[in-house]
């Protein structure tokens, strides 16, 4: 019947590799579950200020951000050096941000438009006088809950 | 020679760990992990034009502590100059108004059932952060994060003594009472405009 050692002397028997893809498929199957696409291009420079008692952004999906910065180093030569604000992907003014808030609200599922959550991503260097036209134009827009972004200090 | 049992060769799978790191790396890049974290806050509901703003509705003085920061980002709490470093305790001591001050803010019963019945809270206090056109949002979120951790102190404090366990630790519940025992109250005030634009 069978033949046992038929390839006769073979030195190392070959390390099996077939269980491989199955590894990288749970590897890649985690990292889809715990990230987010990222979904805008920063065209503003964000560098989170520090603080120590943060609170977790839950349910991204309740979550609109603005960005405010100054523009990044290619968008300079043709943008200045003026703080901005960033809203989506494109540059914006701050009599925009009420629409803005407006239009992502009407995006949202309406049960959950009383939790919407404006998380304001601002650069650490901003002078807080755009930071307050910002908060007031989202007073006036009904979105109270806000979250000022920031980096855990150690 | 024994001859081959197998007609049909199996399909060569050693590609698909490449094809599968491909995407690996693929979804690695265009995801971020990073957690969003920040200071949540609410804002108060805009001023409604039809009612007069009643400037006399004067809470307090001894009520409200004022802090303000100029654009040099120097702070002033009341009527002094302070470090950020010191505005936590200056800020906890307002809260809390352990020696019933006269200066501080006045208490008034609340009953909280769970800290066994009526308490003497400080329900009326209000901190006012007040900021310059030109100062740092790092300034400013330092201010925030101080007095967010002066009533996360506060509040981890009262959790221990009460319940004998850190605030994050306790049941809802508990949470809630000791969060009506020390409620949060930052306001941050109307901007004022100092000269036109």
């Amino acid at each position: 019947m069978g033949k046992f050692n038929r390839g006769g002397k073979k030195g190392m028997p070959e390390l099996n590799t077939s269980s491989l893809p199955d590894l990288i498929f749970t590897m890649l199957f985690f990292f889809m579950i715990v990230t987010t696409m990222r979904e805008v291009t920063m065209k503003v420079q964000f560098r989170a200020p520090q603080a120590t008692e943060l609170e977790k952004l839950e349910k991204k999906s309740l979550v609109t951000f603005i960005y405010v910065g100054q523009p990044t180093l290619e968008l300079q030569a043709k943008m200045g050096h003026e703080t901005r604000i960033q809203l989506n992907d494109r540059f914006a003014d701050v009599n925009e941000v009420g629409d803005y808030i407006y239009q992502e609200r009407e995006n949202m599922k309406e049960e959950d438009q009383p939790f919407m959550q404006v998380s304001l991503k601002v650069d650490k260097d901003t002078k807080m006088g755009i930071v307050t036209d910002i908060k007031q134009a989202l007073r006036q827009a009904y979105a109270l809950n806000i979250n000022y972004s920031a980096a855990q200090r150690n | 020679m024994a001859r081959k049992k197998r007609t049909m060769p199996g399909v060569n799978a050693t590609s698909t760990a490449d094809i599968a790191f491909m995407l690996l790396i693929f979804f690695l890049t265009t995801t971020s992990m990073n957690t969003d974290k920040g200071l949540a806050r609410r804002l108060p509901p805009p001023p409604d034009p039809s009612v007069k703003q009643d400037d006399n509705l004067k809470v307090k003085e001894r009520n409200v502590l004022q802090v303000r920061i100029n654009k040099d980002n120097q702070l002033m709490v009341g009527s002094e100059y302070l470090d950020v470093a010191q505005l936590r305790a200056k800020a906890k001591e307002f809260i809390a108004n352990p020696n019933d001050d006269e200066t501080m803010p006045e208490k008034h019963v609340v009953n909280i059932p769970l800290l066994g019945g009526d308490n003497m809270v400080t329900k009326n206090h209000v901190i006012s952060v007040t900021n310059d056109v030109g100062t740092s949002y790092q300034a400013y979120i330092d201010v925030q994060n101080e007095l967010v951790a002066a009533y996360n102190e506060l509040r981890n404090e009262k959790a221990k003594s009460a319940f004998g366990k850190d605030y994050v630790n306790c049941s809802e519940d508990e949470q809630k009472a000791i969060r009506d025992f020390y409620p949060q109250k930052i306001s941050e005030a109307e901007p004022k405009k100092y000269g036109g634009k």
